[in-house]
């Protein structure tokens, strides 16, 4: 009061320490608002392992089970349809599934016809690009979309195309194989959905 | 009688000293270029159906149930049961398209005429946010009734965030709020639809109509009226070639806006969904996590943008690349100012290149709409017999994009080298007295 002299260094680092402690209030304040929109423990919880009997899916028919709300595809692939699965090589963008789509599926089921059991496809029917559901085209006969087509998957949002694998051809939107979930026989015509064969036995 | 409601006016204004004066300075001593023609209307149109979705929204939301499990039911209930409900719904909807119809042709206008230009740049920013909140508002808004088009399509748009890198996945449960969209997904749109849009939407409208009114109105002609003679029937320092907004534009808009409600009641009663083009035939069916419709499209003023998204192939391993030329087509109408170096403003004044640069951008905006809709995916086969549909589709698609980006290059291009011929721009606008 009685100094007339003002500080301006001073005046000038008060107000700028006191503008960071309230901006660090005003981030810490948000954290909670971000955070809520997080799924919360009841949606994390609803994910229990899903049980399918394969007894009664007919050859080259596909069963649609739900498993965490995501379609599980179930093929029962025929011989014809195995059988053109390598000759689809060189139009895949990863046909090994050991490049961008190496983290795509679990170990056991790395291979050429992606499954445990060649004829047996368990695949979460999920596109790689924006989360449609393709339609499955087991046919091989000539479609619209590929002339040479050999069966696979078709999506209907901005048509990414696959093989009767889950591999995605080349020069479409999507970008990976479709993803193989967790799963192991628990008999042979039994598979459990969620669970890996190691963690079963 | 009237001594009463002037003493009271009186006691308002003592207390209240900022409202006469904003009167008269956005009303009645808001000078507008007397030039004025049919493409002002859009703006006071878009003003009028955003006070009516307000108002139509709110009184949807009383009889809404915004959960997985009712949001659906409640709809029909509203559609079938509630007194007068189907037509509180279809307003609603139709006012939905007609929003983005009355858009569109607003910002074609400010691009025919340069109302982005110096010194309206920030007017354009905004009205560039309103556009963008809009959409937003519009695509939530699209969820709520959880049928199946709403679930996928928005399974689709949240799954766009899922294509950045690294924190794409996390991004996208975010989101949602779950692992697909549900109760959690459903609510926060709600919540964000109904109030926080509309709180944003209102303000950035405010500060659209303050930033206009500090500059003063373009016109047709593209000439600055602030800048031409003093003088006219009502004040000798307004300018010469402005008429008072209120009573001559009030008058005018409200002629528009009987020639608009015409049109949006005839639809609203006699074609309510336009064909599938503004309420979807599949989100007549409830909601099914397992089965995509077979033909997913946007409502129509999303179809330019997602046309975009569906022919960008995928390299490098990500997707990423239709998602990102999709936000760079919106990103890059935000430079328009900046982008167009020309010095006239009215295309009535501009060079040949310009107007025929404009008419491929329509085109190809036009092109993307046509292709995101689906329609090419019909007429292909129609012209061209048995062809490869989804080359053609991508090649048709990609050559848009090129159309699309490639005019603002031009037009950086045209402008910036001095390219452009234009006509001599007359001192005062031509309707002068």
């Amino acid at each position: 009061m009685g100094n007339e002299v003002v500080d301006h260094g001073r005046r000038r680092f008060l107000t700028a320490a006191t503008a960071v402690v309230g901006g660090v209030g005003v981030v810490a304040a948000a954290v909670p608002f971000i955070k809520s929109w997080e799924p919360s423990a009841r949606a994390k919880a609803a994910g229990a392992p899903v049980t399918q009997s394969l007894k009664k899916i007919e050859l080259g028919q596909q069963l649609i089970v739900s498993w965490r709300s995501l379609p599980i595809f179930i093929v029962n692939r025929t011989k014809q349809q195995l059988a053109a699965l390598p000759g689809q090589d060189p139009r895949l963008v990863d046909p090994k599934s050991d490049g961008s789509s190496s983290a795509q599926q679990p170990k056991y089921a790395q291979n050429e016809a992606r499954s445990i059991k060649p004829e047996w496809l368990v695949m979460i029917g999920i596109c790689t690009h924006l989360g449609c559901v393709p339609t499955y085209v087991g046919e091989m006969k000539p479609e619209p979309f590929d002339p040479n087509w050999q069966g696979g998957y078709y999506c209907p949002c901005h048509h990414s195309r696959y093989d009767m694998a889950g591999r995605v051809y080349k020069d479409v939107p999507a970008p990976k194989n479709m993803v193989i979930p967790p799963y192991h026989y628990v008999d042979d015509m039994t598979v459990q959905i969620g669970v890996n064969p190691k963690e079963a036995s | 009688m009237a001594n009463v409601f002037s003493r009271l006016g009186g006691w308002i204004t003592e207390r209240s000293p900022g409202l006469m004066p904003m009167y008269r300075k956005h009303m009645s001593e808001y000078y507008a270029p007397k030039n004025f023609n049919l493409w002002y209307y859009f703006g006071s149109l878009a003003f009028l159906v955003l006070v009516s979705q307000i108002v139509t929204g709110i009184f949807l939301t009383m009889n809404y149930n915004p959960s997985a499990a009712g949001a659906f039911d409640s709809v029909q209930y509203i559609m079938r049961d509630v007194e007068w409900g189907w037509l509180i719904r279809y307003m609603h909807s139709t006012g939905a398209s007609l929003f983005f119809i009355v858009v569109f042709l607003h910002m074609f206008r400010g691009i025919i005429y340069g109302s982005y230009k110096k010194p309206r740049e920030l007017v354009w920013l905004l009205g560039m946010l309103i556009f963008l909140v809009l959409m937003a508002e519009a695509f939530m808004g699209y969820v709520l009734p959880w049928g199946n088009m709403s679930f996928w399509g928005a399974k689709v748009i949240i799954s766009l965030f899922g294509t950045i890198p690294v924190i794409g996945g996390h991004l996208v449960d975010w989101i949602m709020g779950d692992f697909l969209p549900g109760d959690a997904t459903l609510n926060r749109f709600f919540a964000l639809h109904v109030i926080a849009l509309p709180l944003v939407l209102l303000l950035l409208v405010v500060l659209h109509l303050a930033a206009l009114h500090e500059v003063g109105s373009n016109n047709p002609d593209g000439v600055e009226i602030k800048k031409g003679p003093k003088g006219n029937r009502w004040s000798p320092l307004a300018p010469a070639d402005g008429i008072p907004f209120h009573p001559y534009y009030t008058v005018k808009d409200l002629f528009g806006v009987g020639f608009f409600l015409l049109i949006a009641a005839f639809i609203i009663f006699f074609a309510p969904t336009l064909g599938g083009w503004f309420l979807e035939h599949d989100n007549s069916i409830r909601a099914n996590n397992l089965v995509t419709p077979s033909e997913i499209k946007p409502v129509w003023y999303f179809t330019s943008f997602y046309g975009i998204v569906r022919v960008m192939p995928a390299f490098l391993g990500t997707a990423v690349w239709g998602v990102l030329t999709m936000f760079a087509a919106i990103a890059v109408l935000f430079l328009f100012p900046w982008i167009d170096r020309g010095q006239v403003k009215s295309i009535r004044y501009r060079g040949t290149g310009f107007k025929v640069g404009l008419g491929v951008f329509v085109l190809a905006f036009i092109g993307l709409g046509s292709l995101g809709a689906g329609v090419t995916d019909k007429v292909f086969p129609e012209w061209f017999g048995d062809v490869d549909l989804a080359t053609w589709d991508n090649n048709f698609g990609r050559l848009m994009i090129l159309l699309y980006f490639g005019f603002f290059v031009f037009l950086w291009a045209y402008t910036h080298f001095g390219w452009e011929k234009t006509k001599p721009v007359p001192d005062r606008v031509t309707m002068h007295d």
